[in-house]
């Protein structure tokens, strides 16, 4: 039988603040450990919090830029639970009045576009970090653990989705989507390999025509879209296992385990209940007034579906308008300066997406590095539509132009890279290769057509491929 | 009627270890202390504005400005066991 997944995700994205978000201890990545800690993030008796406006106004403008609804007010709530890296065994966290509600986000992928909606956005504290030591730092095994606190207190954004997810690769493109949305927001550094962004799923099945939801489960531990995508795809595939052998899912919290590819059950399960929520009677609460909202909204900039959409309407197709405003600002940016300096913007962004990216790559270098800039780009579009490169000898002329050599013109000048459209010259050479090729002359004449191709070579052989084909052909034609 | 409570339960939440003499009392004290609750409950509250604190709506802030943290060693001094500049504590998950 086929089963249909559902699943749910939550996003938490730490904010990159100056300051954390009850005191003002540093947020900051890599410092040696317990160096950004003070009585209120270590959670010493008689400390008060007092919350870091910015990162108030950043999960506004996060939620506007999610479509959600700002709640005039909001509360923060104390969540209890037992926890090495929780010095307050609480975090400080929001239950039914979130900032942010009810929102959505377009998501486009190779299989089409679909929208999730978002439940809510809300403020809450990231936690220590736990070190387990012995039996290879797995946390099921650990003898040990070691606590640094310098990430507790880190503003930490909960994005909540509804579960309209239907697939692990729907997923995948949620989360990126979502990714890029946190980013061009500048909300937070949005990056990956520092746990800047986090995923848990929510994950059940049921058969294909059922409109009942199945027993959900949770699944945390992943920082990666590639490990979001495997544990839920581990996890679809553990619960099919176990409904087709008869057997029940239970509701519960699952670890992904990265190395073995699987999921564990975690022994401790507390349930909303168990968290025994309660507003933090520390924290006075909050009310957002039309004008800050407003504030907020005109903060936002260009998100990555308007952005799609401008590309397309400047005849990009999906594909390629996808690739472009996914891609670094700076590329962006080196393709709108060609557009404006009066590149085509099919070819321009061919361009950036194609070999300067892969060049870039080569040279392990970033745009900044290398002197390429819009007015280049639109010249070398143009030297390639006029005819007056081939579209083999602009790769070359990129190449210079990244190396340092110049203009576009400059470099196909100099690196001789011109086409010979010259017809005087060309007429001149063609009738070298005809006599010094008689014998193929002699054949394609008696009906061997195929010779011809053999002629162009020669042609573009003896000008070092700086002949403009059309016009060879043109020429033998008239000739043979 | 006091309320019957799952004090173990509780308990184990708060990670207490109490006697049965203390689960008991405990049982009996939290009980009449949730009949109170049940029945500030019942009092009619439709079109009264929710308080959650009694400050009312303060929108107190501090600037995103950092300030200095405590000394390391100052810190660590107050942990029952350190190393290399960690607190450790018994295995997170058990």
């Amino acid at each position: 039988m086929n089963w249909a997944p559902v699943i749910g995700i939550e996003v938490h994205v730490e904010l990159d603040t100056a300051s954390k978000m009850f005191c003002g201890c540093r947020v900051s990545f890599g410092d040696p450990p317990n160096t950004n800690v003070c009585p209120v993030c270590l959670a010493l008796p008689g400390s008060l919090p007092v919350p870091n406006r910015e990162a108030i106004e950043r999960i506004i403008r996060l939620g506007l830029a999610l479509n959600c609804r700002i709640n005039p007010g909001s509360v923060f709530h104390r969540k209890n639970y037992y926890y090495a890296d929780l010095p307050k065994n609480y975090q400080i966290s929001q239950f039914d009045i979130p900032v942010c509600v009810d929102g959505w986000l377009d998501v486009e992928s190779d299989e089409g576009s679909f929208r999730v909606g978002i439940e809510r956005v809300h403020m809450e504290e990231d936690t220590g970090k736990s070190v387990h030591v012995g039996e290879g730092g797995r946390i099921h095994t650990a003898a040990e653990t070691l606590v640094d606190f310098n990430r507790a207190g880190t503003p930490l954004v909960e994005i909540v989705s509804r579960p309209d997810l239907r697939s692990a690769a729907d997923a995948r493109a949620y989360t990126q989507e979502l990714r890029a949305v946190v980013a061009e927001t500048g909300v937070s550094d949005a990056r990956m390999e520092r746990g800047s962004v986090r995923f848990d799923a929510n994950v059940s099945i049921r058969p294909p025509q059922s409109q009942k939801l199945g027993v959900k489960v949770e699944i945390k531990n992943m920082n990666s879209f590639r490990s979001l995508e495997k544990a839920i795809r581990a996890e679809v595939d553990r619960q099919v296992e176990l409904v087709e052998a008869g057997e029940k899912v239970v509701m519960e919290t699952r670890h992904w385990d990265e190395s073995a590819g699987i999921t564990h059950g975690m022994r401790t399960k507390e349930g909303s209940s168990d968290y025994r929520y309660f507003t933090e009677p520390d924290l006075a609460p909050m009310v957002f007034s039309e004008s800050w909202v407003q504030e907020a909204r005109s903060q936002i900039p260009e998100l990555p579906a308007r952005r799609r959409e401008r590309y397309r309407h400047l005849g990009l197709n999906p594909g390629s308008a996808r690739v472009l405003a996914g891609s670094e600002p700076d590329l962006r940016g080196l393709f709108e300066d060609a557009v404006e300096s009066g590149a085509a913007p099919v070819p321009a962004a061919n361009w950036v997406t194609g070999d300067i990216t892969a060049s870039l790559r080569r040279r392990n270098a970033c745009l900044g590095d290398v002197p390429l800039h819009g007015e280049d780009l639109a010249a070398l579009t143009a030297m390639v539509s006029q005819g007056r490169i081939s579209a083999r000898a602009a790769r070359q002329v990129l190449e210079g132009v990244m190396d340092g050599e110049g203009s576009p013109t400059r470099v196909a000048r100099a690196r001789n890279l011109e086409q010979i459209s010259d017809q005087a010259a060309l007429e001149q050479v063609v009738e070298e290769v005809m006599s010094a090729h008689s014998q193929a002359v002699e054949r394609y004449r008696s009906g061997e057509k195929k010779v011809r191709g053999f002629l162009v070579g020669q042609v573009m052989r003896a000008t070092s491929g700086r002949a403009d084909p059309r016009a060879v052909n043109q020429i033998l034609s008239t000739r043979l | 009627m006091p309320i019957d409570v799952d004090v173990a339960h509780v308990a184990n939440l708060a990670r207490l270890a109490l006697s049965p003499e203390e689960l008991d009392r405990y049982r009996q004290e939290l009980g009449v202390i949730l009949e109170h609750a049940s029945r500030v409950q019942q009092v009619e509250t439709s079109g009264i504005m929710p308080l959650s604190h009694p400050l009312g709506s303060g929108n107190v802030f501090r600037p995103d400005e950092p300030s200095p943290s405590l000394d390391r060693e100052e810190v660590l001094e107050m942990a029952p066991e350190s190393r290399d500049g960690f607190f450790v504590t018994p295995p997170a998950l058990d």
